[in-house]
């Protein structure tokens, strides 16, 4: 199954993400992400969902989506059109004796240190979600102690704004 | 014959002498009041006549400025099931909005089923609730259910009302949403503080649904794809669902019919949508559809697919259904199209304004000369219908034969009556052996199969239509689920028929354990034949109506003629039939339409295909 990042603008009002994950959940459909955040118009929200299905199943979610009398639009982002960045907070075991290639690590994806210990460091990075991953991969060996990963969020290239065009 | 002038019925209200002052502002303009009278003046703005409901704590303060108003007139039922279905029966008999009302947490639950069941046939439905006041709400309070949370996925939309402010545009929007677009139920919840408060009333408010534009106008290049289709198709078959009902395009689809000379068939939802008079006219389709309409599906080249959703009681098996047929997809509501079977060529519209852009665009065609020879695929259909009409036999042990009680119903009362029906073996065959004519006179639960639907039902269309006879043909075990309702009828004057065939048995289950469980009866028998629990006759009385019964097929007519006599009060009649009589035609769940039986184990399309 391939995976399809949608840009879903709803209403700012409360109950509306229970309405979109009732929705996927009552109709059978995976979420693979889904963060939600306010955008440049107070009165509108903005989703980015990740589903893994394939075309035609892709085409009754978004139907199904655009029923909800609280989504106002929803825009497909192809992996090439859009920015696509997911946030990492990672607690990594880090004493002493290995903390130097930890912060090399840190150094070479361009991630930071947010929070300092004798035995561990918190490190934040962002990224699209391979390159989060590669990190995870290069930091497991040291003891990963506790990790939180937000929801994919993206963003269309080029000047044109979402919000320009109706669906 | 029941045209009987019987409302306004006298309630108790204040006396006359003491008419209440009613401030008259002028229109638009703001006026203090409470919540609870900006809800009910919000209601009486929208047009809504009738309310079915029950009151309770949460509600109360609405019930209050309910009793002064001069529009609204409130319908006390006896179970919130009841207002809801009453209220889906007014909006199908009438076309307007249906409103129910009810009090927080197991008011608002019991109107569960009733959403659920007008959400499945989009029948629109505006339900108030109470809710337990703000403060109160997550504390699981006293009778507090959350019930926006609960009917999200069975309503089109829902509303928790915060601000009394608010309440003129939800409902406003609710009625909106409610009756455009497909429509369907919508929920508004109110919390009793809310209802307390003091706030301002105007009308009309302005809506804000900024993500609710449903597309009514079809696109052109998609109706000229499908004028193309119809000028080339042999075999083509006009699929009518619901939709066309609820679009009140049935004019027009009279029209196409017979511009294109097209057979029909109608659904279960669509019935009446074409007159069953018709020469067109195949029937119903479906499990237990009519051969002819089965097979024209089957062996069609091209589904003209009008306000239908190809249910999976109409396509059996998807994968073997109209394994030939191209389709054209003509619905208002876009999820529909493509969701079951891929369609050639989906349209988006009002199927209203599909049929009038297709009338337009294949008479140019005719114009043109473009026009296809249908005489094979008649012949071939006139054999069908030939063959297998649908009928019955006789019950062999001499019983009353519940076939023969309906179509005589049918016969005697006419096609200008309403129709309801519940659920199993007596909606099937009400479905297969009344000859509807009309749009609006057959209502029943489709999608969602609701037993007991057709007491309310019947009850809320004869509220909505008082110069009609109306009709619900009930079943023995739907009858005991809802049958309170005619202690409402009864008292609220609201004179309804009913006509139990009473099989004794739970029948449409008992069918399939016949078929399909080697006759092993679990758990169907009623006892209503067995030891007459209840009497029938005698609950009718109980409950205000009068009750007769009939055994024999040489009182059938007579005691229809009684029934139809008495318009002063609910009558009930005690059909006893014989409990082995079976629902044929059927295509067995699982299985392709071309399994189709005329009886058991006389499968026609499948012999033919040996042949």
């Amino acid at each position: 199954m391939t995976k399809h990042t949608l840009s879903v603008l709803v209403e700012n009002k409360p109950g509306v993400l229970a309405r979109v994950a009732g929705l996927f959940s009552r109709r059978g459909f995976n979420i693979d992400s889904l963060a939600v955040g306010p955008t440049e118009q107070p009165e509108v929200s903005r989703m980015t969902i990740v589903v893994a299905v394939e075309e035609l199943p892709l085409e009754q979610v978004t139907k199904q989506l655009n029923k909800l009398v609280n989504v106002i639009k929803i825009v497909e982002l192809e992996a090439t059109a859009a920015v696509r960045r997911e946030l990492l907070l990672v607690k990594v075991r880090a004493d002493a004796t290995v903390r130097s290639q930890v912060l090399e690590t840190v150094q070479l994806f361009r991630a930071k240190v947010v929070d300092v210990s004798p035995e561990a460091l918190t490190i934040e990075a962002t990224g699209a979600g391979d390159k989060i991953d590669a990190l995870l991969r290069m930091l497991e060996p040291y003891g990963i102690r506790e990790m939180v990963q937000s929801g994919m969020v993206a963003i269309g290239r080029g000047p044109r704004s979402i919000t320009a065009t109706r669906s | 014959m029941t045209t009987t002038p019987h409302r306004p019925v006298p309630v108790p209200g204040p006396p006359p002498s003491a008419p209440r002052p009613k401030p008259a502002p002028p229109a638009g303009a703001p006026v203090r009041l409470t919540g609870a009278q900006s809800l009910v003046r919000s209601l009486e703005a929208a047009g809504c006549e009738v309310v079915f409901g029950i009151p309770g704590g949460a509600i109360l303060p609405a019930y209050d400025p309910l009793l002064d108003s001069d529009k609204v007139r409130h319908v006390l039922v006896r179970h919130e099931q009841g207002a809801g279905h009453a209220a889906t029966g007014y909006a199908q008999a009438t076309g307007r909005v249906g409103v129910c009302m009810a009090t927080s947490g197991p008011g608002a639950t019991n109107l569960v089923t009733p959403l659920a069941d007008a959400y499945m046939d989009s029948v629109p439905v505006v339900a108030i609730t109470g809710q337990v006041p703000s403060g109160a709400i997550g504390t699981d309070a006293f009778q507090e259910a959350d019930i926006s949370g609960i009917t999200l996925p069975i309503t089109k939309h829902n509303f928790l009302v915060t601000d009394p402010g608010d309440i003129p545009r939800a409902i406003a929007e609710a009625f909106h949403l409610a009756s455009t677009g497909r429509p369907g139920p919508v929920l508004v919840d109110v919390p009793k503080d809310v209802l307390q408060a003091q706030t301002t009333f105007s009308w009309p408010p302005e809506l804000r649904l900024p993500g609710y534009r449903p597309t009514t106008k079809p696109h052109g290049k998609q109706i000229r794809e499908a004028a193309k289709l119809i000028a080339t198709s042999v075999r083509p078959v006009l699929y009518v669902g619901g939709g066309v009902i609820r679009a009140g395009a049935c004019p027009e689809l009279r029209e196409l019919a017979e511009l294109t000379g097209i057979p029909v068939v109608t659904t279960l939802m669509a019935r009446g949508a074409f007159p069953d008079s018709h020469r067109q006219h195949l029937g119903m389709p479906g499990m237990h559809g009519t051969v002819a309409a089965v097979a024209a599906m089957q062996r069609s080249d091209l589904l003209i697919t009008l306000g239908a959703r190809f249910d999976d009681r109409v396509t059996g098996q998807l994968s073997s259904f109209a394994p030939d047929a191209r389709v054209v997809h003509a619905d208002i509501d876009p999820a529909e199209i493509s969701k079951n079977r891929k369609a050639d060529v989906p349209i988006v519209g009002d199927c209203k304004e599909v049929i009038t852009e297709l009338l337009a665009a294949i008479r140019g065609d005719h114009a043109e000369g473009e026009r296809p020879d249908l005489t094979a695929w008649w012949a071939q259909l006139d054999g069908y219908r030939a063959t297998f009409p649908l009928g019955y036999d006789w019950p062999a042990d001499g019983t009353l034969s519940p076939q023969y009680v309906i179509e005589r119903i049918g016969e005697l009362v006419g096609p200008d009556a309403i129709y309801t029906a519940g659920v199993g073996q007596h909606q099937m065959w009400a479905a297969q052996f009344i000859r509807y004519e009309h749009p609006g006179t057959w209502i029943n639960s489709g999608g969602l199969g609701t037993m007991g639907f057709a007491v309310p039902a019947a009850m809320g269309a004869k509220y909505g239509r008082p110069e009609t006879q109306v009709w619900a043909i009930d079943g023995d075990g739907c009858f005991q689920m809802t049958n309170q309702e005619l202690a409402t009828c009864a008292i609220e004057n609201i004179p309804i028929k009913v006509a139990v065939i009473n099989n004794g048995n739970l029948g449409m289950v008992r069918q399939w354990q016949n078929l399909f469980y080697a006759e092993r009866y679990s758990s169907t028998d009623l006892g209503t034949h067995k030891h007459r629990i209840p009497d029938f006759v005698l609950l009718a009385e109980a409950l205000g109506c009068v009750g007769l019964r009939c055994e024999a097929k040489e009182d059938v007519d007579r005691v229809i003629a009684e029934a139809q006599a008495i318009t002063d009060r609910p009558v009930v009649i005690d059909f006893v039939v014989g409990a082995d009589a079976q629902v044929w035609p059927m295509v067995a769940a699982g299985t392709g339409n071309d399994q189709i039986m005329a009886a058991r184990d006389i499968r026609p399309l499948f012999d033919d295909d040996q042949s």
